[in-house]
């Protein structure tokens, strides 16, 4: 059992565990940080999305010891930090659009939708229903209206 | 407990009545309870609406379920306990209140604060909403279930505060030295004419009660609301985008360790022997292994040294309850079961039979329970629908006196009618006893789908007869495998059914017909109109519960298809021939607004279509436009690892809630109602096979997904009716999934028989039984972006 070190919403931690747990529970279970949600743990649900190096992934598949010591790792918790502001443009988008209703797929949600807006930048366009399409995250209170509004407006302050 | 146009009683010896707000008013009951700071409670209970009148067409008599329904029920259930729930104010000027009640998504801590806001005149964010711990002295007054809440709640939390207020102004008058009918109140502050200002924290001592008595209170006139009716945003909104709010699952309590289970490969099986316990013993991060009722329970430092030691366990299985039965031979059982038709059908007849399969009902939280047993005492953390059967059930199970179990709710991650069971709670409970420590038990994915509780696969048949530009008949047969309503429901119901005019019955047959009855109609003017449920199987063969809403779903679906083709038979327009029969204006109200908004009748390109549905259920009403794009190019379109199929392309609902306390919220549940109703026609079901589900997880239960929503969903809220609200949480699912159905038989040209649509195909390659859990994939970095 190795001591695994990589940086977390801009702070590096330390955590001594077998390499091949995967880094959602080392997030959850061993940090502490509890906005990456557990809802499937084969990357399906997406509850866990989160960023490594400002892209998104799923931390329920990617085992601790794949983690490099340079990698940041941003949780919702982070994605303020990012902009240098108390809410991320997105999540105030997801505030004035009142998506969130039981909340647990959304920390998920937002995160997919700031990469989504991201990467749709980086190949030359601004985020389109097509885009919004391709997002895997599930909500099963069945928030996508108020997402698919609130992804549009929280491009447009990013 | 209410009393109209009494004048008397002033609820504060030194505060007489604004006269304002006192004339010709309904009066309403509550306490000052014995208290250093001031706490009012009231009594749970509401009034009863009446039946609607018959008009033009062959009227039909009112059915059961409009004169008496389930919420009547559930609201004559709460009403005898007579017990109270109560408003405190602190002394830092917020307002607190335990709420009786599981939060899931629907909103109800916001509709509560908002309920508060508008008698005490308290901004939203001073107002604390919290969910009760179990009461027991409750008895059934603190159950979830049937969109009941807003009905409910809607009168003793606004009695409550209005008392607070009242009082909050006596203590005022007295201290700034002015009569109560010279303040005002604005935002928590009482203002004396000379602008004098005392604000609730600084009164509250002085407000409060040192015996408990009862006050009367007088509410607010509707037409006074500022804040009941207008669309706020959910109170706990900041919590939920920031990932603060917390979950059972993220519940620290020391030494509860992550906690899952190994699960029998077939429903319902029970563990006979491990063969390897001490081996899986030694495993990284885990520290115990146990057998307990359902499985064998593994407790580590992380879940994903669970799932691990679940996989490795050589467990030896007791068969289950159905390994015999798959889709087929429930089917054929179902089908032995269906009843003749009775009415004597003249005239042309019009018919359909339909098959509804399982589907799912989990949440995207999975079950999780925190549980911590001692010698003495138990304590537990979960999302709870009906947290007195579960304190009761935990006290039962470790045989400790009920006081020594306590139970706190957590806010859930979802509900949907699955947090009406306890069972992780149970197995949490034998976990921790037999370890010896606190637990975290959390259900995998895959055993929610395998495992879990499921809405039973039906049928329903559809026999009516028009002659001559009317509907004379119109009966359906509904035949479905048991549902268990034993859990909360059948409490309830079992308590009340035998004082409930004609349901005077009281045993095996005293659940499920009567929430049939009380939940089923038939929205239309159509002459003689019956129907009937038949069960199969006992209340617990299979695991089943509600899914986001009882039988509604499926019931109206296949009466829609049928009106759809009794229209087409009148050569009448599906939207002109639902006007000219709905058996209710507000029902034609909300028929009108949808078709008018939804642009009914526009031209539609060939292989899309629109179709319009009514539904009338928890003392509301709803119509849905929908629009659907069957094209090939779309059907075929391609998403990874993906179902795709026909494609709701936009969704118009009208929404008639009687009252809405918050559109914003009542609009938020009726667009996750029509998610529900696009999954359940197009997508979303569980295939059995030699008792194995086959679905595993998200990605072979297909759910509504980005790719499936609508690009255009619009949720029209009608302005205040009967100005009483009624339940939003399940209204939505019928209309929305009937209007699918229709929606792709006019595209299609092909009424569709089997629910979802896509049912008969398995599009996707099980996952094996054993080990029962999928292991993670190492390869999440691959799909980066």
């Amino acid at each position: 059992m190795r001591t695994h070190t990589f940086i977390v919403n801009g702070e590096r931690v330390h955590v001594k565990i077998e390499a091949d747990v995967r880094l959602l529970w080392v997030l959850r279970d061993v940090l502490g940080i509890n906005g990456p949600k557990y809802g499937c743990g084969i990357n399906v649900c997406k509850a866990c999305t989160s960023h490594i190096n400002g892209k998104a992934f799923n931390p329920c598949s990617v085992r601790v010891g794949d983690i490099k010591g340079g990698d940041e790792i941003t949780t919702i918790e982070g994605l303020p930090d990012t902009v240098g502001e108390d809410l991320h443009p997105m999540q105030k988008a997801w505030l004035e659009r009142d998506v969130a209703q039981c909340g647990y797929c959304q920390p998920g949600q937002i995160m997919a939708a700031v990469a989504k807006v991201r990467q749709a930048r980086d190949e030359g366009h601004e985020i389109s229903d097509a885009d919004i399409d391709e997002i895997r995250n599930i909500c099963r209170c069945g928030t996508y209206a108020r997402i698919r509004e609130a992804i549009k407006d929280g491009a447009e302050k990013m | 407990m209410e009393h109209r146009g009494s004048s008397e009683e002033p609820s504060s010896e030194n505060a007489p009545q604004e006269p304002a707000r006192n004339v010709g008013r309904r009066r309403f009951l509550g306490y000052l309870v014995a208290a250093p700071t001031l706490a009012v409670a009231a009594h749970l209970g509401q009034s009863t609406t009446a039946p609607r009148a018959a008009d033009a067409v062959i009227p039909s008599p009112p059915e059961q379920s409009e004169i008496y329904d389930l919420n009547d029920l559930l609201t004559l259930a709460a009403r005898p306990t007579s017990n109270l729930i109560a408003v405190v104010i602190n002394s830092d000027g917020t307002a607190s209140f335990d709420m009786p009640r599981a939060e899931s998504g629907q909103g109800i801590t916001t509709m509560a604060a908002m309920l508060i806001a508008e008698e005490l005149e308290l901004p939203l964010d001073k107002i604390n909403v919290t969910l009760a711990d179990a009461r027991p002295e409750l008895l059934f007054n603190q159950f979830t279930a049937a969109s009941n809440t807003a009905i409910s709640m809607y009168e003793p939390i606004r009695t409550a505060a209005a008392i607070a207020r009242e009082r909050l102004l006596g203590a005022a008058a007295v201290q700034l030295g002015v009569t109560v009918d010279r303040l005002t109140v604005r935002a928590g502050v009482v203002y004396a004419p000379d602008g004098r200002a005392v604000a609730y924290g600084e009164l509250t001592a002085r407000a409060a009660s040192q015996r408990t008595t009862e006050v009367e209170a007088t509410l607010k006139d509707p037409s006074e609301f500022t804040v009941i009716g207008t669309p706020r945003n959910r109170i706990d909104a900041l919590a939920a985008i920031t990932g603060r709010k917390t979950f059972a699952m993220d519940r620290a309590v020391p030494d509860a360790l992550p906690t899952m289970i190994c699960r029998p490969p077939t429903i319902k099986g029970t563990p006979r022997s491990v063969a390897n316990a001490d081996q899986v013993r030694q495993m990284p991060g885990v520290t115990h292994v146990v057998q307990i009722a359902t499985g064998i329970a593994v407790r580590a430092k992380t879940f994903g040294q669970c799932i691990d030691a679940v996989n490795a366990l050589d467990v030896t299985w007791n068969p289950g309850t159905v390994d015999s039965e798959s889709d087929d031979t429930v089917l054929a059982t179902l089908r032995e079961a269906e009843a003749d038709f009775s009415l004597l059908h003249t005239g042309e007849v019009v018919e359909g039979d339909f098959v509804f399969h399982f589907r799912n009902n989990a949440a995207l939280e999975p079950n999780t329970a925190v549980t911590d047993v001692r010698a003495d005492r138990a304590e537990i953390w979960a999302p709870l629908q009906a947290p007195i059967l579960c304190q009761e059930q935990v006290a039962e199970q470790l045989g400790l006196p009920l006081d020594a179990v306590t139970v706190h709710v957590e806010q859930a991650g979802g509900a949907f009618g699955r947090r009406m069971f306890n069972d992780v709670v149970l197995e949490a409970t034998e976990a921790s006893r037999k370890m010896g420590q606190p637990v975290k038990l959390m259900w995998h994915r895959t055993d929610e789908c395998r495992q879990g509780r499921m809405h039973p696969m039906c049928t329903s048949r559809v026999r009516a007869s028009v002659s001559g530009g009317n509907v004379l008949t119109f009966e359906q047969l509904h035949t479905s495998v048991a549902t268990d309503y034993t859990q909360g429901f059948g409490e309830i119901i079992s308590a009340k059914v035998g004082t409930v005019p004609s349901m005077g019955m009281a045993n095996e047959e005293g659940y499920a017909k009567p929430v049939f009855n009380a939940t089923v109609n038939v929205p239309y003017h159509f002459g003689s109109v019956s129907h009937g449920l038949e069960e199969i199987y006992t209340y617990d063969t299979f695991p089943t519960g509600s899914v986001r809403n009882l039988v509604n779903p499926d019931v109206r679906t296949a009466q829609e298809l049928i009106v759809d083709q009794i229209a087409d038979k009148m050569g009448k327009d599906p939207y002109e021939f639902r006007r000219e029969f709905v058996d209710d204006d507000r029902v034609r109200a909300v028929l009108d607004k949808a078709a008018q908004e939804g642009e009914w009748g526009r031209d539609m390109a060939p292989g899309t279509a629109q179709a319009i549905t009514v539904h009338k259920e928890y003392k509301g009403a709803t119509a849905c436009l929908v629009e659907i794009d069957c094209r090939d190019e779309t059907v075929n379109r391609d998403v990874r690892n993906a179902v795709t199929g026909p494609r709701v392309t936009k969704v118009v609902m009208a929404v008639d809630a009687g009252l809405a306390i918050n559109p914003r919220g009542l609009q938020a549940q009726m667009q996750g109602g029509i998610m529900d109703g696009i999954a359940q026609a197009l997508t979303s079901s569980l295939h059995l096979r030699d008792g194995v589900l086959l679905e595993g997880s998200w990605d072979d239960y297909f759910y509504t997904r980005h790719w499936n929503a609508p690009f255009e969903t619009r949720v029209i809220v009608m302005p205040p009716t009967t100005g009483e609200p009624g339940g939003a949480g399940e209204l939505g699912v019928p209309s929305a999934m009937a209007a699918v159905a229709c929606a792709y038989a006019r595209a299609t040209g092909t009424v569709p028989t089997s629910f979802p649509i896509n049912h008969d195909t398995l599009s996707f390659t099980p996952k094996p039984t054993v080990p029962p859990l999928p292991p993670s994939p190492t390869n999440g970095l691959k799909f980066a972006y």
